[in-house]
Order: structure tokens, then C-alpha cells, then sequence
């Protein structure tokens, strides 16, 4: 019965196309197939992460055309942890759209559709594939950043087609490098080819190396390429933002392990120094730019957004190392920063439904307002910064024992003073929720509200004439 | 070297190719035009897989009795890639349509100063 992993992929998309049609013909419809197939996949997760974990790794041959040349789908203990988090998340997230919007049947079948990609990405064994797969959970991802009304949106979603499409065509143009040297695209099958035939150290294994590694490093958003990711978190809908940050760039950081793992090895990090080193100093850059920026924003979900990119760098960090111990701390981490991000966007949308609050300073005296949210978002963001007992502990504490494995010190020392970064931009967080009062009135005013008013704005009704 | 680049002048049209859509991609201001400057990226991407499966007086892929053939692996590889790149265009276009409905511009720097003003 290993014919469950297909469906695993074929779930979604079939909910996607049916919740589109069933709503051309009834307009109510979008959302219990949305909730059907979403239940469904759950199911689906666990019973093959079951599987995976007590019958060990699973592999399914599409089709009938046998490895080297068909595609295969495999499932092991990464990917089937990360399949379970993908359906959760998912599902969590559409109990909360269906409270905060939007609600409309174009927007389930794209939601459906990123459900799909990413459950695709988590589970093929087959590079070309995965490419395939990136590039449906980057038009779903698009298209959800722009379901937004008003013209930021828009604008934040475009960016980030034009750079995302520049990163999966990167990617694309790695693994023509990689079927070129070897004439096969299954990972498997690479990492015995790309070691034998064509040796780690030959220019052509560097320079596919380089284009993959680059390409996935826009779509994880690793810092001097992380450009798009802050508007397009802070321009979507609540709701769509809680879901990419939990997962896009969670399943793109889980693609680059196995790409970096899988298809080139430890041992390509061992003979090529260089590469590995460019890996550590993009974490290094990530995490220090990231967390500095963050404290820099004045709102909420753009501080969260910056956010993403130091802890994503603390998972290419663990993943620079190449030891056990690091390996299991990203893993960790990127579960636990799914989980984690994902909720502090929810919540954080749920502050800005009930009270209006999306700036640092409209947070003043939150915990009075609002306690349940404060409250919500004070654990979450002491679990971000990782306090011992939560996920955020664990994470960091794996990655940062691997770095002191393997004796990389500055690495370790940057690892460790990420805490007393993440503390820099939640403290003022908490600090202004539980400890300020309220100011009686806002004293911005509407300059506070970052969203341009309505369809009939326009930009030369409202901008005074320039002295000439 | 010359001997190289006449060889292998086709992954020279490929980087060719790849850089003017970059440029393209930064340097228009127009939205559409970047829209444009990404389909000539991804053009060259597609070039580079077909040159790599072009073997020099091989037959098509059609199963017949006189070898070679060229590898038709890379070429439905690229069909795929051509439809994902049909849809991202799409959807692009789509949401130029809606950014020019909204603020009267395809211009990137007023958007970016309408941006600012908010």
C-alpha cells in the first residue's frame, strides 16, 4: 500500500480544481471542500509519517517508469515530519481564514494549490520535479500575497514574482549543470554519480552547487536576498501571511538541506572549504542583518518579516556544519520556527482585528486591551527567542553544540549572541504590551495605518502639488 | 579561446541572453518591461538545456532504425518549464493590470515614491 504517497499530492490539487468549479456553480462552496481536503491530507500526513518512522523510508515509482528515468517519491524522517507540518499548519490556518477572511473560492483553490507544491516539494526524489513543484507553490504564493484589496499588495506580489522566478530559474539552470555531468535527475542517484564520475571538486559540480545553493537562498530569503519577503508579509492578507511565513520559506530551507545533503553530500562540503565557509558567512550575515533590521521597523508584521530572515539563517547555519548534531538542531528549529512564526502572525493579525494595532507604538498597554492576544504573543515571542523549555531552545541549542562539534567558533559565538538579537526586537514588544499604559488617543493619528484607503485612492488626488 | 567560443558559442548566447534579461529586470522602470526582461532570463535557460541535448547529426527522438538520436529528456524538461513560464507571465500581467487600475502608473520609481507618501 505504498499507492497513499501520490494521493498525499493529488489531494489538494484535485480539492483545488473542485473548489473552484463547485463554486462557479454555488458561491458557498469553497469552504467545506477547502476544510474536506485539508482534513483529508492530515490524515494522509500522519498515516505516512507513521509509516515512514516504523517501516522506514518509503519509495513510490510514478507511473511505472522505473529510476533513473521516471520519478521517484520519497518519504523518510524529514520529509515526513515536514509533510505533517505542511498539512497542520495548513489546515490551522484556513479554520483561522474562515473568521478573518478572505473567503472567496479563488482564494481556497490557491490555497489548496500552495498546499499541493509544497507537499510535492517535501516529498519527490527527483530534482526536475522539485522544480516543478517550487514553481506551483511560488504562483499559489503569489497569487495569495495579491488577494489582498488595495494596490500594496499587488505591488509586493509582482516584486516578488519577478525575484522568486529569478531564484527558481537559478535553480533550474543548477540542475541543467548536474544533468549534464551525469545524465540523470534523481537524487539518489546524483550523490553516487556527482561523487564518482564527476568528482566534488570539478568546476561543474561547484558551479551547479553555486546556482542551486543561490537560487534557493531568494526563495528562503537569506539576508542580501531577502527583499521581497518583508512586503509581501506585511502586504498580504493576516491570514496568508500567518501561512507563507510558516511555510514557504520553511519547505524551500527543508529543499535546500536535502538538495546540500542529498544530491551533494557532506563530503562536497568537506573537499570544497570554500563552499561550506560561503554557506556559514550567509547564515552570519542573515541573522546579525536580519535581527538589525528588525529592530529597525516600526510595524509589526514587517518586524516579524525581518525576523524570518535571521532565524532562517540559523538553520543554513546548522546546515553549513554538516554534522549530526546541527543537522538535527535545523530540523528542529525549522519546524519549531514554522510553528512558531506562523502563530505570531496569526496572532498578531488577531491584535489588529480586535483593536486596530500594527504598529510597534499602537502595542502600548496591549495586555490591558487585549490579555488573551498579549498574552498569546508574549509566549510566542519568548519562544522565538528561545527561553529553555520551548521549541526555540532546542533548536538553537542543537545547532549551536554542532557548531562547537566542529570547532567553528565564530560561528558559535554568533549562534549564541542570535538569542540576545531575537531578545532585542521582542523585549520592546513585551515590554510595551505588559508594562506601558495606553495612550489615551493615537498619537500618529491615521499616518499609523500603512494600507492606502479603498480602490478610489489615487496618487494625485491626495499628494499636494510640488513648488515648481 | 577562439577555438572555444566557436564550439561552444551557444552557452556564450545562454549567459548572453541571461544577462540582458537581468539588466532588463533592473534597469526598465516600466513594470511590463521587467515582465518581458524575465521571460528573456528564462529564454536562456531554456537554450542552454536544448543546447546541451543537441548532438551533431543526430536524428530527432522518433523511433527509427538509424542512430543517433538527440536525448529527448532535456526537451520535455523544457516544455514543462516553457508552460510554468507561460502561467508566471500570466499571472504577472494579471497583477500589472490591477496595479495600473489602482494608482494610473506602470512607472517603478513613482510607485515606489507613491509608496513612500502613504
Amino acid at each position: 500500500m505504498t499507492d497513499l504517497v501520490p494521493i498525499a499530492v493529488a489531494v489538494p490539487i484535485i480539492g483545488s480544481v473542485v473548489a473552484l468549479l463547485a463554486g462557479l456553480v454555488r458561491s458557498e462552496t469553497g469552504w467545506p471542500v477547502a476544510l474536506a481536503a485539508s482534513v483529508a491530507q492530515v490524515g494522509l500526513a500522519v498515516e505516512l509519517a507513521r509509516r515512514a518512522f516504523v517501516e522506514g523510508t518509503i519509495r513510490y515509482v510514478v507511473g511505472g517508469f522505473e529510476v533513473p528515468y521516471g520519478i521517484e517519491l520519497v518519504i523518510d524522517g524529514l520529509s515526513a515530519s515536514v509533510l505533517v507540518l505542511v498539512a497542520v499548519v495548513a489546515l490551522g490556518v484556513l479554520s483561522y481564514a474562515r473568521a478573518a477572511g478572505p473567503r472567496s473560492n479563488a482564494f481556497y483553490a490557491a490555497y489548496l494549490l500552495l498546499v499541493a507544491g509544497l507537499s510535492g516539494m517535501t516529498i519527490t526524489g527527483d530534482l526536475f520535479n522539485m522544480y516543478v513543484f517550487l514553481e506551483i507553490t511560488g504562483l499559489a504564493a503569489y497569487v495569495l500575497v495579491a488577494s489582498d484589496d488595495g494596490g500594496r499588495s499587488a505591488v509586493a506580489a509582482l516584486r516578488y514574482l519577478l525575484i522568486g522566478t529569478v531564484g527558481a530559474s537559478l535553480f533550474l539552470l543548477g540542475i541543467g549543470y548536474l544533468y549534464i555531468g551525469t545524465g540523470t535527475l534523481n537524487m539518489a542517484d546524483l550523490a553516487g554519480l556527482l561523487a564518482e564520475d564527476v568528482g566534488h571538486a570539478s568546476t561543474l559540480a561547484r558551479a551547479a552547487f553555486a546556482f542551486v545553493v543561490v537560487g534557493l537562498f531568494i526563495k528562503v530569503a537569506v539576508f542580501p536576498l531577502h527583499t521581497w519577503q518583508p512586503e509581501a508579509y506585511a502586504a498580504s492578507p493576516d491570514s496568508v501571511s500567518g501561512l507563507i511565513s510558516a511555510l514557504v520559506s520553511t519547505v524551500s530551507a527543508y529543499a535546500l538541506i536535502r538538495v546540500v545533503y542529498t544530491v551533494f553530500t557532506a563530503d562536497f562540503l568537506a573537499a570544497n572549504p570554500f563552499a561550506r565557509d560561503l554557506l556559514a558567512a550567509a547564515a552570519m550575515v542573515s541573522i546579525v542583518a536580519g535581527s538589525v533590521l528588525a529592530v529597525a521597523q516600526t510595524e509589526v508584521k514587517r518586524m516579524l518579516a525581518y525576523s524570518s530572515v535571521a532565524q532562517f539563517g540559523l538553520v543554513v547555519a546548522g546546515a553549513s556544519l554538516a554534522n549530526e548534531t546541527a543537522m538535527v538542531g535545523a530540523a528542529v528549529h525549522l519546524v519549531g520556527h514554522a510553528v512558531v512564526k506562523g502563530g505570531l502572525f496569526l496572532a498578531a493579525g488577531a491584535v489588529a482585528t480586535a483593536t486596530g494595532a500594527r504598529t510597534v507604538a499602537e502595542y502600548d498597554g496591549l495586555a490591558d486591551r487585549l490579555p488573551v492576544g498579549a498574552t498569546a504573543l508574549g509566549v510566542l515571542a519568548l519562544t522565538m527567542v528561545g527561553i529553555p523549555p520551548t521549541v526555540g531552545f532546542v533548536g538553537k541549542w542543537y545547532i549551536a553544540l554542532g557548531a562547537v562539534e566542529s570547532g567553528a567558533w565564530v560561528l558559535t559565538a554568533v549562534i549564541v549572541a542570535s538569542t540576545l538579537l531575537t531578545l532585542a526586537y521582542f523585549a520592546r514588544l513585551v515590554e510595551r504590551m505588559f508594562f506601558r499604559e495606553a495612550s489615551v488617543s493615537s498619537p500618529t493619528g491615521e499616518e499609523t495605518d500603512a494600507r492606502p484607503e479603498g480602490p478610489t485612492w489615487s496618487p494625485t488626488a491626495t499628494r499636494p502639488p510640488r513648488p515648481t | 579561446m577562439i577555438d572555444l567560443l566557436a564550439s561552444r558559442y551557444y552557452y556564450l548566447v545562454t549567459f548572453v541572453l541571461l544577462g540582458v534579461g537581468t539588466y532588463m529586470m533592473i534597469g526598465n522602470r516600466n513594470l511590463v518591461k521587467k515582465v518581458i526582461g524575465m521571460n528573456v532570463f528564462q529564454t536562456g535557460i531554456f537554450l542552454f538545456f536544448i543546447a546541451a541535448a543537441y548532438l551533431d547529426g543526430a536524428n530527432p527522438p522518433v523511433l527509427t532504425a538509424d542512430a543517433p538520436h538527440v536525448s529527448p529528456l532535456p526537451h520535455v524538461l523544457i516544455l514543462t518549464a516553457i508552460v510554468v513560464g507561460v502561467s508566471l507571465t500570466a499571472v504577472a500581467l494579471g497583477l500589472i493590470v490591477r496595479i495600473h487600475s489602482e494608482y494610473g502608473t506602470l512607472d517603478a520609481d513613482v510607485l515606489w515614491e507613491v509608496r513612500h507618501d502613504d
